[in-house]
């Protein structure tokens, strides 16, 4: 099953890539013509670009993560429910938080907009804004995925051993010094899933951007997945061929990370 | 422990973050407490530009009767259940025998099996799309919520596999060959050993995989164009469409659809989290 729904699909799309196809008729071989295009197409640009930006930015919820961990590394009354509503983000669909984040921007009496009013005297709608528009984005997707990489480090703190940390303490190392030297290679692992979620989370932004933006104003917020989505699937006509070469090279990006990924594991089954 | 126990702080440090403490919590909280509030803020308030004050009366009931009554949402979030129950069960099954195979026999493609899951996991699923909707058109599943769950028991079953290998190896091989050097058939052992000591594994798992999947949004969008199969993440979208500017309605929806995986997860946190960071503590 995971074969025929998994698998065999991408080489069948690595294949549609080649074809000129509208989902219905008679599949046109034009070889690389779709790559070719795609070179030429501006949006192709923005989107890449964009993903760039999702990929530098979204990284930002590692140290955030860890920063709302270690705020939340105590035992006082209460602070397991703490911990769960600050997770709370990541539990909801994104569609929810997309909705919220819109609502939270918008002009006029969106929250957000208020408090740029009232700090700088001038409204901006960010979502409309193209300088503004992925940014806004971001911060929307970073506010889950921070929940995220907060229960990694939360758990990974957990586990820490504390005789080293003790001795380390014993040696006068303190605050940063001892959270750089002793505690974060222990959280190593963690930091580790948390770099693999967070980029294939990046990657894959589609959600929000479609709830969001729509990937507008005028394709500024675009990013490749809703763009292969968009000329897939939608209004804009049925182009399988050019939608699966964007996804092409969206997977030639994402398999870099994956490989990353698997040689680290391979190294690991060796010494397990 | 680190950082060093605030009991150990001076009280002035402590009672801070005492205070500190909610404010922060407020803070992050903030879009979805804006949202919260405005589901249950009478129509009215948003006309009169009352958009953050406190509400002027207490619509709570009418807002979330209005989404019930004018909206087919009641029949997306039933339509969610169809989706997410029987992948849950089919993926959670499925990944149980090949995370057992995986784990504990050697044969010679193991390892290279395992990465295929592994790898099937972390793809962009945005490549499977145009095979994937061509094949549940050619079955004939294409809108229904059918096709869905065929898809996701598929795709979860990656992630699964990983997890429940992971588990399985963990567990005391010794046990298992003590009971092949007894005779018990290899089903048997499966059955009466290995099965009850996943119950934590299965239990974290169908949390999970139940959260993801009730939160898809991509598939539903791709695999779904009627309202009939829609689950309530496209539902609640389309609904956005439809009520612009109607806020109070559209906060109300949203919070029904993030209810049931809410609930879950306070049920079931200890399994959710458990779930979250296998892996991550150890390796």
């Amino acid at each position: 099953m995971f074969l025929i729904y998994v698998l065999v699909p991408i080489f069948q799309s690595i294949w549609i890539s080649f074809h000129d196809w509208d989902g219905l008729g008679a599949k046109e071989w034009i070889g690389l013509q779709n790559y070719v295009e795609l070179m030429d197409d501006d949006t192709f640009y923005v989107s890449l670009h964009n993903n760039v930006l999702w990929l530098v930015l979204y990284l930002l919820s590692i140290p955030a993560g860890l920063a709302v961990a270690l705020f939340l590394n105590q035992t006082v009354t209460g602070i397991r429910l703490y911990k769960s509503l600050f997770f709370f983000p990541f539990v909801i669909s994104q569609v929810v938080v997309g909705l919220m984040f819109t609502w939270f921007y918008a002009p006029n009496f969106g929250l957000f907009s208020q408090s740029i009013e009232w700090l700088t005297g001038t409204q901006v709608a960010v979502l409309a804004d193209e300088r503004y528009v992925t940014y806004a984005i971001i911060v929307a997707g970073l506010w889950p995925q921070t929940a995220y990489c907060m229960i990694l480090y939360l758990t990974g703190l957990n586990n820490i051993n504390t005789e080293q940390v003790e001795a380390a303490r014993m040696d006068g190392a303190k605050g940063f010094k001892l959270l750089w030297y002793i505690i974060l290679p222990q959280l190593a692992p963690a930091t580790f899933i948390a770099m693999v979620v967070t980029v294939i989370g990046s990657l894959r932004s589609f959600d929000l951007v479609s709830i969001m933006t729509a990937g507008g104003p005028y394709g500024s917020s675009q990013v490749l997945s809703y763009f292969m989505y968009e000329q897939a699937l939608s209004e804009y006509g049925f182009r399988m061929g050019y939608g699966a070469a964007i996804a092409v090279v969206l997977f030639l990006i994402m398999m870099v990370f994956i490989s990353l990924f698997i040689v680290r594991m391979l190294s690991q089954e060796r010494n397990a | 422990m680190f950082p060093t126990p605030i009991q150990k702080a001076s009280p002035l440090v402590r009672s801070g973050y005492k205070v500190m403490l909610p404010i922060a919590l407020f803070l992050w909280l903030l879009p979805l407490i804006g949202v919260a509030l405005t589901s249950v803020r009478p129509a009215g308030d948003l006309a009169a530009g009352n958009y953050f004050g406190i509400p002027s009366g207490f619509a709570g009931f009418e807002n979330y009767s209005a989404v019930f009554q004018n909206s087919p949402i009641g029949y997306y979030i039933l339509n969610s259940f169809k989706v997410t129950i029987p992948t849950v069960i089919g993926a959670v099954a499925l990944s149980c025998l090949t995370g057992f195979a995986l784990a504990v026999y050697k044969f010679k493609s193991n390892l290279f099996l395992f990465f295929l899951f592994v790898a099937g996991n972390f793809i962009p699923f945005q490549i499977l799309m145009v095979p994937v909707r061509d094949l549940t058109l050619k079955m004939g599943f294409y809108d229904t919520t059918m096709g869905l769950v065929l898809f996701h028991v598929a795709f979860q079953t990656g992630f699964c596999t990983l997890f429940m290998r992971n588990f399985i190896k963990g567990l005391p091989f010794a046990l298992i060959e003590s009971a092949r050097v007894e005779g018990v058939s290899e089903w048997q052992i499966f059955r009466h050993i290995v099965l009850p000591l996943m119950r934590p594994a299965i239990a974290a798992l169908s949390v999970l995989v139940f959260t993801f999947v009730w939160n898809d949004y991509f598939w539903a969008t791709v695999l779904v164009q009627g309202q009939h199969a829609m689950p309530v993440t496209a539902g609640l979208n389309a609904l956005n469409g439809q009520w612009v500017a109607a806020w109070h309605l559209v906060s109300a929806g949203s919070i029904v659809a993030a209810l049931p995986p809410v609930a879950m997860f306070f049920l079931m946190q200890k399994h959710f989290i458990a779930g979250l960071t296998l892996g991550a503590t150890k390796g």
